[in-house]
């Protein structure tokens, strides 16, 4: 079995008394489409967050491709090989689509004087391109981001987390607000994106169907514990996680 | 830039080059100003414009490479020499004070700049022996560049003009690469931007110490031009006159700065025929501007476009991409 691309080591992490995430431990291999379930309050963000160093953990740490994220900022791991989305929509609404996918991948190529001195696209106008086209996006190549819909801005919230050609990718909520077309269109595109490039996926999500659906392996947690982990069949099965989440 | 955009951009530089034809000294000299101030501006407007930061200290910076250049051509060094060494000068403070004043962000950092402009005005009124205190410098002389004497004021005005046109270039330049597109990324979504690997601290950084820098510049150019300088030019208020430029321009508009120094330098003479009321009048259309189109004139000129020709809506163009 291939060495962890994410291991995350009994992470515990209290704010004052309230101990949102209690010794939480889990690997994630290349490949994988990771689902972090569970109720509201349940600790998903505070550990994704301990997981992109936004938050230091009070004991345990994390792991990407062997390298600590302990006090890691944002650009550095990104500079890693981690992308994210996040929970709210995050493009830049006045630069165009095109715009906003080279910046994704911009800081990842030559030196900074070599980005002031060079080609104004960095060299990425193609892939950026290939990128919109594979979200679908090509008609909006030239439309500033933020008078797109909302599903369209989540596609190129997508398109610009895959731009640097991250390892894995950390998606807070995709299907958040998203409709039903979309959702399978989104679905669609995440899957063979992991399928031609191996790159991995962890999900936060609430939308049951599009976790079920998307996902290879999810791991639910309460009160900030795992209380279950395994296929989505497994899970669906789960009565522990019927109890506590799904409901009968 | 399309084939309409460099047209537009060569008639606008015949008009620069036209303007001061048949002109009296005091419209040549107007002139002058209005094209140091629009460096300055420049500079502003990358700071605030496209990396979102307020700074008070542009006219603090303007007086650093002012001073520089007076001090140093009146010791005989060559202007171009004493010009560089004020634009390097004001981008190292500005490097200086931005590591520790970007710390805090917006308002704070208002108050910061505003702290270091009245600070670096009672250094240059306090410390005579250096900066002549309150009866300041003069006497430096305008530069001879290619055996040709700017000494004339419309001589001046087309070595003014040369600054200029190099000084928007390299704005450009800068705005067109990746850095500019870094910068815009600061303003929009910092959080964002650093997800993807944008340093921010670094960059916003940069951009301060860059805007700085046209100020050195714009300062190196005062000192030639008025050939006196006091404390009291590059004190708060012309910094606050700078701030109005860039935002009655249109902040993140690369013509933006030019106009609005257009505004705040040329609108009062332009309307002196009203004698004792032209300030009122002034303040009166500016704060008319403000309320109607706060993204300045070119944010007015944008709304006015729109309104005669409907943009394009990304959702009715359902038949061409993915229908969400």
């Amino acid at each position: 079995m291939s060495a962890p691309i994410l291991s995350v080591r009994n992470i515990s992490k209290r704010f004052g008394g309230i101990r949102a995430v209690n010794d939480v431990s889990f690997d994630v291999r290349k490949g994988e489409i990771l689902g972090l379930i569970g109720p509201n309050g349940s600790g998903k963000s505070t550990l994704f967050n301990c997981i992109l160093g936004q938050l230091k953990p009070t004991e345990g740490h994390c792991e990407i491709n062997g390298k600590s994220t302990d006090g890691v900022r944002p650009a550095e791991l990104s500079l890693m090989g981690v992308g994210r989305t996040f929970q709210q929509l995050s493009v830049f609404p006045k630069m165009t689509v095109l715009d906003n996918v080279i910046l994704s991948g911009q800081e990842h190529e030559g030196s900074m004087f070599s980005r002031l001195m060079g080609a104004g696209d960095a060299g990425l106008t193609r892939k950026a391109e290939q990128l919109i086209e594979f979200f679908r996006l090509t008609p909006y190549r030239d439309t500033e981001a933020g008078s797109l819909s909302y599903g369209q801005q989540k596609l190129v919230d997508a398109a610009m987390a895959f731009m640097a050609g991250p390892g894995i990718v950390l998606l807070d909520e995709p299907a958040g607000g998203v409709n039903l077309t979309m959702l399978a269109h989104l679905k669609e595109r995440l899957q063979t994106y992991n399928r031609e490039h191996g790159v991995t996926f962890v999900v936060i999500e609430h939308n049951m169907e599009f976790v079920m659906s998307l996902c290879t392996r999810i791991i639910v947690l309460a009160q900030g514990e795992i209380i279950a982990e395994g296929s989505p069949e497994e899970i669906r099965a789960n009565q522990m996680v019927i109890d506590a989440y799904l409901g009968g | 830039m399309n084939r309409t955009q460099i047209v537009l951009v060569l008639l606008g530089i015949a008009a620069l080059v036209a303007a001061p034809l048949g002109q009296g000294n005091y419209i040549v000299y107007t002139l002058t100003s209005w094209l140091l101030f629009s460096i300055a501006a420049m500079g502003l407007n990358l700071t605030l414009g496209y990396a979102g930061q307020i700074s008070l200290a542009q006219a603090g910076f303007m007086g650093i490479g002012a001073y520089v250049t007076a001090l140093m051509t009146l010791a005989g060094v060559p202007w171009i020499l004493a010009a560089l060494s004020s634009i390097g000068s004001a981008f190292v403070v500005g490097l200086l004070l931005g590591y520790p004043a970007l710390r805090v962000q917006h308002h704070f950092l208002a108050f910061v700049t505003l702290a270091f402009n009245t600070l670096l005005f009672l250094v240059l009124r306090n410390e005579e022996e250096i900066t002549g205190g309150s009866f300041g410098l003069m006497g430096m002389e305008r530069p001879t560049v290619f055996g040709i004497s700017t000494d004339g004021n419309l001589n001046f005005y087309y070595f003014a003009l040369v600054c200029f046109l190099v000084a928007a270039g390299i704005m450009w330049w800068i705005l067109r690469s990746p850095w500019g597109r870094a910068f815009k990324a600061l303003r929009e979504n910092p959080i964002r931007a650093e997800s993807l690997g944008l340093k921010v601290r670094r960059q916003t950084l940069l951009a301060f110490a860059i805007g700085s820098a046209f100020a050195g510049l714009a300062g190196a150019l005062q000192s030639p031009l008025v050939q006196f300088i006091e404390p009291h030019s590059f004190a708060l208020n012309h910094s606050l006159k700078i701030l109005l430029m860039v935002v009655v321009g249109g902040a993140g508009f690369f013509f933006g700065p030019m106009l609005g120094a257009a505004v705040v330098i040329l609108l009062p003479e332009v309307l002196r025929f009203t004698e004792g009321y032209y300030l009122i009048i002034y303040a009166l259309l500016v704060i008319i501007l403000m309320v109607y189109s706060p993204n300045g004139l070119i944010g007015l000129g944008q709304k006015l476009w729109s309104k005669l020709r409907p943009r394009h809506e990304a959702r009715r163009d359902m038949d061409k991409g993915f229908q969400l």
